[in-house]
C-alpha cells in the first residue's frame, strides 16, 4: 500500500499571460473505493494566492489548517497578504520540520506577485522547491500530466485560452489514472477576478 | 466484519450499524449499540477496534458536553466533526485511534449534516458514506437509491434494502443492526433488525 496513492489526486498549475489557472480533480478514494466526488483540493490563501494539496487527504488537511493559521498571523502582524514567493518559502519550511516524519503531501502553489507577474511552483513532501515558468504539476496522475502539458503548452496565453488548455490537460490525464477523476475545479486568476469552475469529465 | 452507513434525508439523517463485538472467531455478544447519542441533536456511529471506539467516542462526547456547560450553547455538527477530525489528527503520529466514524447531526440554521471521518482522520460533509466490508453494498445500493430530500419512509426502506444486501451477500454478515435517526426533535433511536436473538439470561 503507497501512501502517496491511497487517496489519490491530480494537480496542475499552468502560467498565462498576466494570468495562472490551477486545477484539481475531484475523487477522494480510499484507495480502490471512492468515497465522494466533490473534494475540494486547492484553497484560496488570498486574493491573489492558491494552494493546491495532493497526496494523502488528512495531511493535506492539517496542512492546509497550519499554513492558513501562519498566514493569519503575518496578516496581522504585517498589515497586508503574503507573496506567493514568501509563502512557498513558508510551506517549504514547514514540510521540512518534519524532514523524519513528514506529511504525505505534494503541495502546488500559484500566485499572482508583484506587477501582476504570475508564479508558480511544487514541492515534494520535504519542501524540495521546484520553480517553473510554464507549468507543474502533482499527484498520482503527475506522469500524465506531464506528458499533456509539455505537449498542449503554449507561451503568453490569454485567460480564456489557458483555461481550454488546462482543462484539456487535466482531464485527458485522469483519465489514464484509475485514482483520479470524477470531475474537475479549475480556478482562473487574472489581476482583477477569479472565475471558478467545475469541469464535467469522464465520471468514473 | 463491522458495518456501518449512513444518509442524509430531507430534514433528517440516519445512521444504521451491526451490533455484534467480535473477537477473531469469537462473536462475545450481538446487541452491542455502537452508535452513540453524543448531544441532543448528534449521533456517532464508530467502527474499529472496540477499546478505542468505546474510549474515543466517549472522549469526543464528554469534550462536546464540556463545551456546552462552559459556553451555554451547544456545538454544531460541523464543530463537532472538526473538533473530532482534530483529535484524531493529533493523536495519528502518537498514539493513533482506530476507529471510523460517520457523525450525523442536525443544526437549526443548516439542517441535517453527514461527516465521513476516517481513523486517520479524513474529514469530509457527504449525503451518504459507509464503512467496512458492508460499504461495498451499501455504497452501491445507496448510489442506486438515493436522492435528496428522501422522506422517512423512503430513508428507512433504502436502509433496509443496505442491510438485505449485507445479510446476502457478505461472508461473515453481522445478523442484528440498530437504525438511529436525528431531525429537528432531537437524536434517538429508530429500530433494531434482528435476525438472531441472544438467549435471554436465567434470572438467579
Amino acid at each position: 500500500m503507497q501512501i502517496f496513492e491511497y487517496n489519490g489526486s491530480a494537480l496542475v498549475a499552468m502560467v498565462g499571460k498576466n494570468c495562472f489557472a490551477i486545477a484539481s480533480d475531484r475523487r477522494l478514494g480510499v484507495q480502490l473505493q471512492t468515497i465522494a466526488t466533490d473534494f475540494q483540493r486547492i484553497s484560496k490563501i488570498h486574493d491573489r494566492l492558491f494552494l493546491g494539496l495532493s497526496g494523502l487527504a488528512t495531511d493535506a488537511q492539517t496542512l492546509y489548517q497550519r499554513l492558513v493559521f501562519r498566514h493569519k498571523l503575518y496578516q496581522l502582524r504585517e498589515e497586508r497578504d503574503m507573496k506567493p514567493e514568501t509563502f512557498a518559502n513558508l510551506v517549504s519550511a514547514i514540510l521540512y520540520e518534519k524532514r523524519f516524519g513528514p506529511y504525505f503531501c505534494q503541495p502546488v502553489i500559484a500566485g499572482l506577485g508583484d506587477e501582476d507577474k504570475p508564479f508558480i511552483c511544487t514541492m515534494d513532501s520535504i519542501g524540495a522547491k521546484e520553480l517553473a515558468k510554464d507549468f507543474v504539476v502533482a499527484g498520482t496522475a503527475s506522469e500524465s500530466l506531464y506528458g499533456a502539458c509539455e505537449s498542449m503548452f503554449k507561451d503568453d496565453m490569454e485567460p480564456e485560452e489557458l483555461f481550454e488548455t488546462i482543462s484539456q490537460a487535466l482531464l485527458s490525464s485522469v483519465d489514464r489514472d484509475c485514482l483520479s477523476g470524477w470531475g474537475g475545479h479549475v480556478y482562473l486568476v487574472t489581476p482583477t477576478e477569479v472565475k471558478e469552475r467545475i469541469l464535467k469529465g469522464r465520471m468514473d | 466484519m463491522e458495518c456501518v452507513f449512513g444518509l442524509v434525508g430531507n430534514d433528517f439523517a440516519v445512521v444504521a450499524a451491526d451490533t455484534s463485538a467480535v473477537h477473531s472467531i469469537l462473536v462475545h455478544k450481538s446487541n452491542e449499540d455502537k452508535i452513540m447519542i453524543l448531544d441532543s441533536h448528534k449521533l456517532v456511529a464508530a467502527s474499529g477496534e472496540s477499546g478505542d471506539r468505546v474510549q474515543f467516542t466517549e472522549y469526543i462526547q464528554k469534550n462536546v458536553a464540556l463545551y456546552q456547560f462552559r459556553n451555554g450553547i451547544p456545538l454544531t455538527t460541523a464543530a463537532a466533526a472538526n473538533f473530532t477530525r482534530g483529535e484524531l489528527a493529533t493523536a495519528l503520529r502518537k498514539n493513533p485511534y482506530s476507529v471510523n466514524i460517520l457523525l450525523a447531526g442536525y443544526d437549526k440554521e443548516t439542517g441535517p449534516s453527514l461527516y465521513y471521518i476516517d481513523y486517520i482522520a479524513t474529514l469530509h460533509k457527504v449525503d451518504k458514506g459507509a464503512f467496512g466490508y458492508g460499504s461495498y453494498f451499501s455504497l452501491a445500493m445507496m448510489d442506486r437509491h438515493y436522492h435528496s430530500g428522501m422522506t422517512v419512509e423512503e430513508a428507512i426502506d433504502l436502509v433496509d434494502k443496505c442491510i438485505a444486501e449485507i445479510r446476502s451477500r457478505l461472508v461473515v454478515a453481522p445478523p442484528n443492526f440498530v437504525i438511529k435517526i436525528v431531525d429537528k426533535d432531537g437524536a434517538r433511536e429508530y429500530a433494531w433488525r434482528e435476525s438472531v436473538k441472544d438467549a435471554a439470561v436465567a434470572s438467579a
